[in-house]
């Protein structure tokens, strides 16, 4: 009734093979890309956008890194914020060197140094699988947030050992710093979430995101029909930490602006990705949008239902949030493994007989 | 005997190439178990060729050795008439040598299309960067390769199912879906590791019927490990017989099932 595919017939194996190949989906999300371009940043103010839509479109971003990696690679990873510190870190150190360089190409290079990073720490994935592979990526995470903590030439010998962004900006847009525009910075996120997604959908839906969850599904079988299980995990690795690493640059920034890293990059924030991929859907890059929108919107939600409507003191909301995400992350394991994302798969094929199921 | 490099025509008016994988006194052990003691046989090209033995008799292990799972201790592989050095499972895939296993081993959280495309990865080859922008050459290997995939699903009938998840089939197609995915590859030597275990009677003349097929239409080389006789004699050229990890007979099927040693291991000897 409300999802149609009747009538859209696919005639070649190209259009088959696109990204969205029912006309309706498509359609869909043309109209969210137009929105999310050339509306919402003539509405845009401050609030909406520290609060809400640019943790959001940097999330996403680490969430699809991640999902790329644990959801189709199969390769559990508990290094996020680490490699979202490599990210932050080598962003700071190309804005500072190389001042008259485009926020672009700081971001991008960013995550280029952090995609070597995650090859060097995904080395061990070839002898180890499923709980020591995560052991493994968790001295990941706890080595580099030291080494950025201990190695002073990392935030440039600051007396506060916290690494802070200098004005920098992209084809005479400022985009870092205290005095930037909403539009600006949450355009640029914008540009660099929908590439990520892009780019993600079009390796998975190719020959790499076939090896990939051929390694995940069943990694003997796997290498008998010609996959390299070397190239084919180091590759997820690369993939994987090259968006996590871009995360980790706009993370430092655009939204925060300033960072210590034990404490925006610690173990909590590697938690808090893998929760958006679980309860948002491992394998599915929408998954990952829902996801990271699910986890930005609950503590804002939680806070303007709580403290500002009913009155609750902070630190009560706080806490309930935490119980909240537990309990969900416990339903969806074992009521739905394949998070939002399989809800909403469910609920299209529901929505296709409605109202005659029979 | 024939000349490795003859050909030769067979009963039914089909060609039997030379000789194409050539195993040369291989032994395989497992710490003091030996489960392959010297064993010669060739494979010719364009037959099928099948390696029958009671159980634990040490078919899968020559199976694992054709495909690189278990690298034997002694012994050469001769392929193409070179002699292949030890080499890795997706290696050897490389070289045109695929296979099916005895419990199925397909993706399951992929679709049955995408377990048929898993099949050509051998022959895609464009980088990372082009597949990421997918337009342009990534698509057009896509499409090019998925032809290839169209025209498997096609051969083995299972088109209305390509789009379903592999985990909601049933086992029979299961069992054709991996033949599928084996076949896409587009092998030199295809390699069934009981293709028919677990079938009934009418499941079994279906995968025999495509086994034929297969060899009839693509040329395809195939060694099968098989339990059931009457398919044995009925589909293959020639037959190694194994027990124990000896190789016990060799030859036509007609021979095989008049040889002492071969009637010996299946219906027993009396000890008197």
């Amino acid at each position: 009734m409300f999802y149609r595919e009747a009538g859209d017939f696919s005639t070649t194996y190209a259009e088959d093979q696109q990204t969205f190949p029912i006309k309706f989906d498509r359609y869909r999300y043309y109209v969210v890309l137009f929105i999310a371009i050339f509306v919402i940043p003539f509405i845009i103010n401050d609030y909406w956008a520290n609060s809400l839509l640019v943790p959001f479109l940097i999330y996403a971003i680490a969430a699809i890194g991640l999902n790329i990696l644990v959801g189709y690679c199969g390769q559990v990873s508990l290094g996020t914020g680490g490699f979202m510190a490599v990210g932050a870190y080598s962003c700071y150190k190309f804005m500072t060197a190389f001042p008259d360089l485009s926020m672009f190409v700081s971001v991008l290079l960013a995550g280029v140094v952090t995609a070597a990073v995650g090859v060097l720490f995904g080395l061990p994935s070839l002898r180890i699988k499923g709980f020591y592979l995560a052991v493994a990526t968790l001295a990941a995470q706890f080595f580099l947030v030291w080494l950025f903590n201990r190695v002073p030439w990392f935030y440039n010998y600051s007396a506060s050992g916290q690494i802070s962004a200098p004005e920098r900006d992209t084809f005479g847009i400022l985009i870092t710093g205290p005095n930037t525009e909403a539009w600006a910075t949450y355009l640029f996120c914008l540009i660099f979430t929908v590439g990520s997604a892009l780019v993600a959908r079009n390796l998975t839906r190719g020959s790499v995101g076939r090896k990939w969850m051929a390694i995940r599904d069943m990694d003997i079988a796997a290498e008998i029909i010609g996959v390299n299980p070397l190239r084919a995990k180091l590759t997820a690795f690369a993939v994987s930490s090259f968006f996590i690493g871009i995360a980790g640059a706009l993370f430092f920034s655009i939204y925060l602006g300033a960072v210590e890293v034990g404490e925006v990059f610690g173990i909590q924030k590697s938690f808090l990705v893998l929760f958006m991929i679980i309860i948002g859907g491992l394998g599915s890059i929408f998954g990952s949008f829902a996801g990271a929108a699910f986890l930005v919107l609950l503590p804002v939600a939680l806070k303007v239902v709580g403290v500002d409507w009913l009155g609750w003191p902070t630190d009560i909301v706080a806490h309930l949030q935490l119980v909240i995400v537990g309990g969900l992350i416990i339903i969806f394991l074992i009521a739905e493994p394949h998070g939002i994302a399989q809800l909403w798969r469910v609920a299209k094929e529901k929505l296709r007989l409605w109202p005659f199921p029979h | 005997m024939k000349d490795q490099a003859d050909s030769y025509q067979t009963a039914d008016g089909r060609t039997i190439g030379p000789v194409v994988m050539e195993m040369r006194n291989i032994t395989l052990r497992f710490g003091g178990v030996e489960a392959i003691k010297d064993i010669s046989f060739d494979i010719r090209e364009g037959e099928i060729r099948a390696i029958i033995g009671p159980n634990g008799a040490g078919k899968s292990s020559m199976l694992n050795v054709i495909s690189g799972f278990y690298v034997p201790q002694e012994g050469e592989v001769w392929y193409k008439g070179a002699r292949r050095p030890p080499m890795k499972p997706f290696e050897v895939a490389e070289q045109g040598i695929a296979r099916t296993f005895q419990n199925i081993a397909l993706f399951e959280g992929m679709s049955v299309l995408d377990n048929v495309m898993t099949g050509r990865l051998t022959h895609m080859k464009t980088g990372l960067f082009s597949q990421s922008l997918w337009k342009g050459k990534a698509e057009r290997e896509e499409v090019a390769n998925r032809e290839v995939a169209e025209k498997i699903i096609d051969f083995l009938e299972i088109q209305a199912i390509r789009k379903t998840p592999v985990a909601r089939l049933p086992y029979g197609l299961k069992k054709r879906v991996e033949l599928a995915r084996a076949l896409a590859a587009e092998p030199t030597i295809l390699l069934l590791d009981e293709p028919m275990a677990g079938m009934n009677v009418e499941e079994k003349e279906d995968m025999s019927r495509f086994i034929l097929d297969v060899n009839d239409e693509f040329g395809t080389t195939i060694a099968l490990i098989e339990h059931d006789m009457g398919v044995v004699m009925d589909l293959s050229d020639r037959v190694v017989v194994m027990d124990y990890g000896r190789k016990i007979g060799d030859g036509t099927p007609q021979d095989v099932r008049n040889n002492q040693e071969v009637i010996d291991a299946y219906l027993g000897v009396a000890h008197d």
